[in-house]
């Protein structure tokens, strides 16, 4: 059996402790003031904290090509789902909806 | 093949397979794509908030501070804490450290209990001040209708989110058994490494529902 892939539990707590110092962070920032920037900051955070956990936890960052690929996949579909939608509801004219 | 050759296979390899490598790789990959549903799955409720809080942004802004950012916050850790467990169980599977992997099972199951619990708390809370969507909803006049929007993507959201911890639960319990049974050696951890890649896609799908759901209305306030 190929071991090369067994990683030192260091790697885990280190993500770990990222991913809570992260939370602290998302909080703190949600209390600040910055306008539409509150949504931009809180996201960013979230995607950093899932990067973490899916080439980490998942640990995608050693697996093969095959799974980059379809990792890759997932994200380029949701961001179809969620940009062409997008480009459609967010360009009509809002009294539609009342 | 020579019958000599076939009886040196490894006991976990099924047939199908050239070896223990390819048998792994072809699990992990077949988890992915499952995965990759879930995120479209996932993705609808992700596009239907977002569409709707373009929409009613000082509503949805309301109805969030409503939730208990603490219970909030906490869950969060305490899953974040579950993900961490699961890693080290699947790292004890590799090394085919049996009892350090169905103890870290455990308290990955243990932590996905406390999470449950406080989720329940928090669903208790709800409906106890009226902000469940329907006939006793109870909200400033202002937002009263889409208000209930808000709440009914939190509760189809995070209840959506719940159901896969549960569904998680009873995997974790199954690779527990199976853990117990000696079924899982150093050589054939794949179960446990794609129930692993399940869980902490459940976790991914909470890092974006908290700050979505309890934090979108905290600032100015």
């Amino acid at each position: 059996m190929d071991t090369s892939h067994i990683l030192p539990t260091r790697i885990y707590y280190t993500i770990f402790a990222i991913l809570l110092l992260c939370t602290y962070l998302t909080v703190q920032i949600a209390f600040v003031d910055l306008g539409r920037l509150n949504a931009v900051a809180a996201l960013t955070i979230a995607v950093f904290k899932a990067v973490l956990v899916v080439l980490f936890f998942m640990h995608v960052r050693y697996s093969t090509r095959l799974t980059w690929v379809v990792v890759i996949a997932a994200v380029f579909w949701l961001m179809i789902l969620l940009a062409l939608t997008a480009g459609d509801y967010l360009t009509r004219w809002r009294g539609t909806y009342g | 093949m020579l019958p000599e050759t076939a009886h040196h296979h490894p006991p976990a390899l099924a047939h199908h397979f050239d070896d223990l490598g390819q048998q792994h790789e072809a699990a992990t990959l077949g988890m992915w794509v499952f995965l990759v549903t879930e995120v479209l799955f996932f993705g609808g409720l992700f596009l239907v908030y977002s569409v709707y809080r373009s929409l009613y942004t000082d509503a949805f802004a309301a109805g969030s501070r409503e939730l208990d950012l603490t219970l909030g916050a906490i869950n969060t850790a305490v899953l974040i804490s579950s993900s961490l467990t699961m890693a080290l169980a699947v790292h004890a599977a590799q090394l085919g450290h049996r009892r350090v992997l169905m103890l870290f099972l455990v308290a990955t199951m243990a932590l996905g209990g406390v999470f449950l619990g406080i989720k329940g708390y928090e669903y208790y809370t709800k409906f106890v001040e009226h902000h469940v969507p329907g006939p006793s909803f109870q909200f400033e006049r202002e937002f009263f209708r889409h208000a209930q929007i808000f709440f009914s993507l939190y509760f189809l959201m995070t209840g959506l989110h719940a159901v896969h911890m549960i569904i998680g639960f009873g995997i974790m319990a199954v690779m527990l058994l199976w853990a117990w049974k000696g079924t899982i050696t150093a050589e054939y951890y794949s179960p446990i490494e794609i129930s692993g890649l399940y869980w902490h896609f459940v976790d991914i799908v909470w890092i974006f529902l908290f700050p979505l759901l309890y934090l979108i209305g905290r600032h100015g306030h």
